[in-house]
């Protein structure tokens, strides 16, 4: 196993105080403290190659965010091994944080007052970037994300979108071998969307980086990983590629059929999801395809006939859906 | 070396850059901050003329240069503090600083520097006026203005050490709030901050013989204002130096034990 993320049994638990409301759990408290453990992330496993774009996907709360900040070396295991690049992230050695870079939608490295420029230049400091190289890196990334007009500007006077599209040109000046990217698309609307996931496309390409992506549009997903992990209360549901995701927990394709005309029950076809005019939308089990659709042409006048499998959202949810019934007392 | 020296300088490029930015804030907060040491000056200048023009070896004209030199060193002692600490923990802002392959601390050093340059130059007027009203009793000798330098910067490194020190207990509890009030009445009692050392009983200089604090203000202010020798001069930035290096000692120690503990909630 020579994987440049390699992750075993890895584990992550927290101990949290509990106490009932009101004044008597209070003073209660005072005398006896009662904790319990949330286990976070709890003995999962995976290997990622170089080059890889992985999904790392979850409800809230699965243990996403967890487990990118132990891959970071922001937290300490409870138990497991895990090396990134051949470090063990919470060693935390200079060589491992030079290499690596983890993205928080909601976290920035950006100067707040002063123009974009001023922290690109901090970047260069700190990761020790010879001059030439950062002028060149910097410059290839205002080119392609677009930044000309933004960088001389304070970084609080860009918008969400636009600050987003910065902190991942600074996050990556130093080129690093390893990208965590966690919710890297929150809150922008879709053309920026669009920018960003195109520019970590063309950066895993031009460098071959590895990317653990953590997202909750599945557009994003669709558009950067062949491979997906999905995970649920700190365990590993799922570790292979996208679309043997939906082959595997998708018992369901859709079905969309236009007819000539609108008045028709197609009830008796499979579950109606949509109506619109003369096109309608059935929901049918995946077993009845074959005799679905040949009976909704031999009985029906049939303009137009598509078979899709279901967009992936809704894989997803059933996933969890499964995951969620998993973890229930029985 | 080269990489450290790049980092340092281009991080207090940055932050004079940003305190600029809020140059107006700045003054308001350094009138406000006079506002303590000149009831400090007021109070000991009365006594000493109520009795009979001294107290304890300071004439008012001696007060007057101590509080006032007092302004610029509790200036330049203004450090990362622990609340800072605490909030950056608690609200995991911290994670940002820790993916850098540099320690935070180089960090908040360089940032609260860059921070000091500003800080000089504005207080350069607000010296020359406060001593126009309170005309201090200042001779000092050469040496002891290029010692002045050092004891100032050495103040700083003190206080920054024991104020991450307490900071850094957050990584354990996060409402320590009450520790740094405690940490600070200390501070204010042994440092020569309320009063210069000299002035305080026996007991409380013998004890404050033992403790950093008096290194982060009575030396350096007493170092410009009093006279002093070149020996003692060096004595004194020597002390300095070794608690810098104990700080630094307990600091890297600390932070082993206390990263571990980080949980980066929030973010």
């Amino acid at each position: 196993m020579t994987g440049i993320i390699q992750l075993d049994t890895l584990s992550k638990h927290f101990k949290v105080p509990v106490r009932e409301s009101g004044l008597k759990a209070s003073i209660h408290s005072l005398f006896k403290r009662e904790f319990r453990i949330v286990k976070a992330v709890d003995e999962i496993s995976f290997k990622i190659d170089q080059g890889e774009v992985v999904g790392f996907l979850g409800p809230n709360g699965a243990g996403k965010t967890t487990t990118l900040k132990m891959l970071s070396g922001l937290l300490y295991p409870t138990g497991g091994n895990t090396t990134v690049l051949g470090f063990v992230p919470s060693k935390r050695q200079t060589q491992f944080l030079q290499q690596i870079t983890l993205v928080m939608g909601n976290r920035q490295q950006l100067v707040w007052d002063l123009p974009a420029l001023d922290s690109f230049d901090l970047m260069r400091a700190i990761y020790s970037i010879p001059t030439n190289e950062f002028i060149q890196r910097r410059d290839e990334f205002i080119d392609l994300l677009e930044l000309k007009d933004l960088v001389n500007k304070p970084v609080r006077n860009l918008s969400l979108g636009e600050r987003m599209k910065v902190e991942i040109a600074g996050a990556l000046l130093h080129h690093p071998k390893v990208l965590f990217l966690d919710e890297p698309t929150l809150g922008l609307d879709v053309t920026m969307q669009r920018r960003i996931r195109s520019f970590v496309a063309e950066y895993n390409q031009r460098y071959g980086a590895t990317v653990l992506l953590t997202s909750h549009y599945m557009a994003d997903v669709e558009a950067l990983c062949k491979r997906v992990i999905v995970i649920h209360h700190g365990k590993l549901l799922f570790d292979g590629a996208l679309s043997q995701l939906v082959e595997q927990f998708s018992a369901f394709k859709t079905v969309g059929v236009t007819l000539q005309t609108a008045a028709a029950d197609l009830a008796k076809y499979g579950e109606v999801i949509s109506k619109d005019g003369t096109r309608f939308t059935l929901r049918v089990p995946k077993a009845e395809i074959a005799r679905v659709t040949a009976r909704l042409l031999a009985d029906l006048p049939v303009n137009d006939l598509n078979v899709e499998d279901p967009p992936i959202e809704d894989v997803i949810e059933h996933v969890f859906e499964d995951g969620k019934q998993g973890q229930e007392p029985q | 070396m080269r990489h450290m020296l790049d980092y340092y300088l281009t991080t207090i490029k940055i932050a004079i850059q940003t305190e600029f930015q809020y140059r107006v804030v700045q003054y308001f907060y350094m009138i406000g901050m006079i506002a303590e040491p000149v009831i400090y000056l007021v109070v000991w200048s009365t006594i000493a003329r109520a009795q009979g023009g001294m107290v304890g070896g300071y004439t008012p004209g001696a007060f007057a240069a101590y509080y006032l030199v007092w302004t610029l060193v509790r200036n330049m002692n203004i450090v990362f503090t622990p609340y800072g600490w605490e909030n950056r923990i608690r609200s995991g802002w911290f994670s940002m600083d820790l993916l850098r392959p540099i320690h935070p601390l180089n960090g908040d050093v360089a940032q609260f520097a860059g921070m000091k340059v500003v800080v000089i130059i504005l207080w350069i007027p607000l010296g020359l006026l406060l001593s126009l009203f309170f005309k201090p009793d200042l001779h000092p000798v050469w040496y002891q203005v290029i010692g002045f330098f050092f004891a100032i910067w050495g103040a700083y490194l003190i206080r920054t050490m024991l104020l991450s020190l307490l900071g850094m207990i957050t990584f354990f509890t996060t409402r320590v709030g009450a520790i740094f009030e405690l940490f600070f009445a200390f501070e204010l009692v042994f440092s020569g901050r309320l009063v210069p050392m000299s002035l305080m009983p026996p007991v409380v200089q013998q004890a404050a013989n033992y403790m950093p604090f008096q290194w982060t203000f009575f030396f350096p202010i007493e170092s410009l204002v009093a006279p002093m020798t070149l020996q003692h001069m060096l004595a004194g930035l020597g002390i300095q130096c070794l608690w810098i290096v104990i700080g630094w000692v307990a600091v890297k120690v600390m932070w082993h034990f206390s990263v571990r503990q980080f949980s980066a909630v929030g973010g």
